[in-house]
C-alpha cells in the first residue's frame, strides 16, 4: 500500500466543482508535484491534504491512517506557503521552534533541534533575526525549516518559489529537492512552473479543469504527452492537425506535405484527422539524413532566447517553431528565405490516439 | 504658482485659528482665578477637590475594564470575520458603526427600561450592577473605534496563512490568538485601547443618566457652579486627550519602523 492514498476526491464550492474524482497514490519518500494553470485545483488538494479545506466526497490517508475529516493541527503534516508564512514577531529560531514548543517539548531539546534545521538550511548564524531583516529566499529557507522541525510525515509545498527572482528559485528548488532526499520526507510540491516540476519530481500530475490529465514520471510527460492539454501546458509545442492517409505505415499529412510517424495510428481511418505535436527541439534546419521528414516553408522570424535561437517556419497555413542551440558562429536563417525543416519520425507525437 | 502656495498656507492658517484661538482662550481664561495675576489656582482647586480625584479615579478604573472587556469581545470577532467571513465584513462594519447614529441618551434609556429595578435583570438595583451596565454602555460607543483599530491591525497581516501556517504546526485557535495573532496587532490594540480611555473619561451622558460618579457628570457639575475651574478641566481633559493622541501616533510609527 502507498504512503499517500487519495481516493476519488471531490470538492465543491456551492455548485462550482473544482476537483473532479481525483484519485493518486504516492510511496514514501517520493517527490510529486501537481503542475497546472490557476485554478486547476491543484492547491486545493494540497489543500484537502493539509486539512485547511474538507473534502466533499472521497478519501485521504496518509500512513495507513484516514485522515480526511482530520483537523490541520492534528495531521502532522508540514507546510510551506508561497507567502512565506513566517511569525513577524517571533526571531528566525522562534519560528522553527514554534511547532515544538506547542508540541510541550523540552527547552534543551527544541534548542538543539533549531540549532539542527538552521544547520540544515545553511543559515547557523541567523538564529537570533526577525524575519523582517532576511531576504524572501532566507525567509523561505527559514519556513522550511520551521515545516520540517516538527518531523511531519508528509512535507506539502504551495508555489513556495513563486514569490523569489529567478536565480534563487533555481537554487532554492535544488535545495529543497536535496534536503527532501537527504530526510527522505515524502513531499508534494504545487507549481504551475513546469520547469519548477521537471526539474525536481520523481512524478508530475498534470492538473487541468480538477482533474488529473496525465501522472509520470518528467520524462514521461514531457516525452509522451497524454492529451493535448498536457503537450501545450508542458514545454513548447508545435500542434497541428493533421490527416491520416495511411494508418497501416503512419503517413500523415500536414499541412498538405506527407510525414511519416512511428507512433501507432492503426485506430484512425484513411483521411481521418489526428492532432500531432513536434517539440521545437526536435526539428533542424535542413534536410537531414534520408529518413527523416521534412516540411518545406519560410522563414517567418528570428528571435534569440539566450541559450537558444528560435526560428518560426511558415508552412502554407500552418506554422512550425524549432530551437537551434547559440553558437556564436551560426549563421542564421534571414527573414523571408525558403527554409526545409527536418524531425525523425519518433518525434511526431499523436495527442489524441483513439 | 505662489497664489497656490499663499492658498495652502491660509487655508492652514485659519484651520489653526479655528482650533487654536477657542482653546488658547480658554487656556488664558482658566490662569486668571486670582484678580490681577495669572496663575494655576484653579488648577490647584481642581486637583485638591476630593471629589475630582475619585471621580477621575472611577472613570480611570472603568476605562481599563472597558478596554479589556471591549478587546475580549471585539479581537476574536474581528479574528474569525477576517480569516472565515470576510462576506459578513460590510454587514459587521455597519453594526460597529451604529454607535456613532444612535444617540447615547436613546441607548441609555434602553438599558434603564430593559434593567431597571423591576425588570427581569434589574441590574440598576446595585453599584456593580450599574457600573457593568456602563461598562457596556462604554464597550457600545467605543465600538466603532475599536473595531477599526483592531480591523486595520489584522488586515496589515495575512490573518488566513499565518492561521494555517500555525495550524500545520499543531496550535489550537486559541493559541493561534494568544502567540500569533495579539502580538502582531499590539500597535493596533493599543490605539484602540487610548482611543477607549479617551472616550470614556470624557463622557456624560450614560454617567449621569445612570447616575454614576465618574468624570463627566463632575465636569458638568463643576461647569455649573464655578467660572474658572471648568476652563482649567478643560485644559485637562484636552491634555489627557492629546498624550493618548501622542501614544498612538508613537505606537503606531514603532510599529511601521519594526515592519520595515
Amino acid at each position: 500500500m502507498s504512503f499517500i492514498e487519495i481516493s476519488h476526491l471531490k470538492k465543491s464550492f456551492g455548485p462550482n466543482t473544482v476537483v473532479h474524482d481525483f484519485s493518486l497514490s504516492i510511496d514514501k519518500g517520493e517527490f510529486v508535484s501537481f503542475l497546472g494553470p490557476s485554478g486547476c485545483g491543484k492547491t486545493t488538494i494540497l489543500r484537502m491534504i493539509a486539512g485547511f479545506e474538507s473534502a466533499t466526497s472521497g478519501s485521504i490517508s496518509v500512513g495507513g491512517a484516514e485522515m480526511t475529516h482530520l483537523p490541520p493541527a492534528k495531521r502532522n503534516v508540514g507546510m510551506v506557503f508561497q507567502a512565506y508564512a513566517l511569525f513577524p514577531n517571533l526571531t528566525v529560531a522562534g519560528n522553527i521552534g514554534f511547532g515544538l514548543k506547542i508540541a510541550g517539548k523540552e527547552r534543551g531539546e527544541i534548542d538543539a533541534r533549531v540549532a539542527e534545521m538552521l544547520e540544515l538550511i545553511k543559515l547557523p548564524d541567523l538564529g537570533g533575526r526577525y524575519p523582517y531583516q532576511l531576504s524572501g529566499g532566507q525567509q523561505q529557507r527559514v519556513a522550511l525549516a520551521r515545516a520540517l522541525a516538527i518531523k511531519p510525515q508528509v512535507l506539502l509545498l504551495d508555489e513556495p518559489l513563486s514569490a523569489l527572482d529567478a536565480k534563487i528559485r533555481v537554487s532554492l528548488r535544488e535545495e529543497i529537492r536535496s534536503l527532501q532526499r537527504e530526510l527522505g520526507i515524502t513531499t508534494v510540491f504545487v507549481t504551475h512552473d513546469q520547469e519548477e516540476a521537471l526539474s525536481i519530481s520523481d512524478r508530475i500530475v498534470v492538473m487541468n479543469e480538477g482533474r488529473a490529465d496525465q501522472v509520470g514520471t518528467p520524462s514521461a510527460i514531457y516525452n509522451n504527452p497524454a492529451t493535448r492539454f498536457v503537450a501545450s501546458f508542458v514545454g513548447t509545442l508545435n500542434l497541428f492537425e493533421a490527416r491520416v492517409v495511411d494508418p497501416a505505415s503512419g503517413r500523415v499529412s500536414i499541412d498538405g506535405q506527407p510525414v511519416m510517424t512511428a507512433r501507432d495510428i492503426s485506430a484512425f481511418g484513411i483521411a481521418d484527422e489526428a492532432t500531432v505535436a513536434l517539440r521545437p527541439e526536435a526539428l533542424t534546419l535542413g534536410n537531414g539524413d534520408d529518413d527523416r521528414n521534412t516540411l518545406a516553408g519560410t522563414v517567418e522570424e528570428v528571435s534569440f532566447l539566450g541559450a537558444v535561437i528560435r526560428v518560426r517556419v511558415r508552412l502554407r497555413e500552418a506554422r512550425v517553431s524549432l530551437d537551434i542551440f547559440n553558437d556564436p558562429a551560426l549563421v542564421l536563417p534571414k527573414i523571408g528565405m525558403p527554409a526545409v525543416v527536418s524531425f525523425k519520425k519518433d518525434d511526431l507525437l499523436i495527442i489524441d490516439g483513439r | 504658482m505662489k497664489t497656490d502656495r499663499l492658498g495652502h498656507w491660509l487655508a492652514i492658517l485659519i484651520g489653526m485659528l479655528y482650533f487654536l484661538v477657542p482653546l488658547a482662550a480658554t487656556f488664558e481664561f482658566s490662569l486668571r482665578k486670582l484678580r490681577g495675576v495669572y496663575s494655576f489656582e484653579a488648577y490647584r482647586i481642581v486637583l485638591a477637590d476630593p471629589q475630582f480625584q475619585s471621580s477621575f479615579t472611577f472613570s480611570i478604573g472603568l476605562a481599563v475594564v472597558t478596554i479589556v472587556f471591549g478587546m475580549a469581545i471585539i479581537v476574536p470577532m474581528a479574528y474569525f470575520v477576517e480569516l472565515r467571513l470576510r462576506k459578513l465584513r460590510p454587514f459587521i462594519e455597519f453594526v460597529t458603526l451604529l454607535p456613532l447614529v444612535v444617540p447615547a441618551i436613546v441607548i441609555v434609556f434602553g438599558y434603564l427600561r430593559l434593567y431597571n429595578s423591576s425588570s427581569v435583570l434589574p441590574l440598576t438595583n446595585s453599584s456593580l450592577g450599574t457600573n457593568f451596565l456602563l461598562t457596556c454602555g462604554y464597550v457600545t460607543l467605543a465600538l466603532p473605534y475599536m473595531y477599526r483599530s483592531i480591523e486595520t491591525g489584522l488586515r496589515s497581516i495575512d490573518v488566513r496563512t499565518l492561521t494555517e501556517a500555525a495550524e500545520s504546526l499543531g496550535a489550537s485557535s486559541a493559541t493561534i490568538i494568544w502567540r500569533v495573532i495579539l502580538p502582531n496587532i499590539r500597535s493596533a490594540m493599543l490605539s484602540g485601547a487610548f482611543l477607549t480611555f479617551a472616550i470614556v473619561i470624557g463622557e456624560f451622558t450614560f454617567a449621569s443618566l445612570l447616575n454614576r460618579p465618574a468624570f463627566g457628570p463632575y465636569l458638568q457639575l463643576i461647569g455649573a457652579n464655578r467660572a474658572y475651574e471648568p476652563a482649567a478641566l478643560a485644559v485637562m481633559a484636552f491634555m489627557i486627550t492629546w498624550a493618548c493622541m501622542g501614544i498612538i501616533q508613537v505606537i503606531s510609527r514603532n510599529a511601521v519602523a519594526a515592519r520595515h
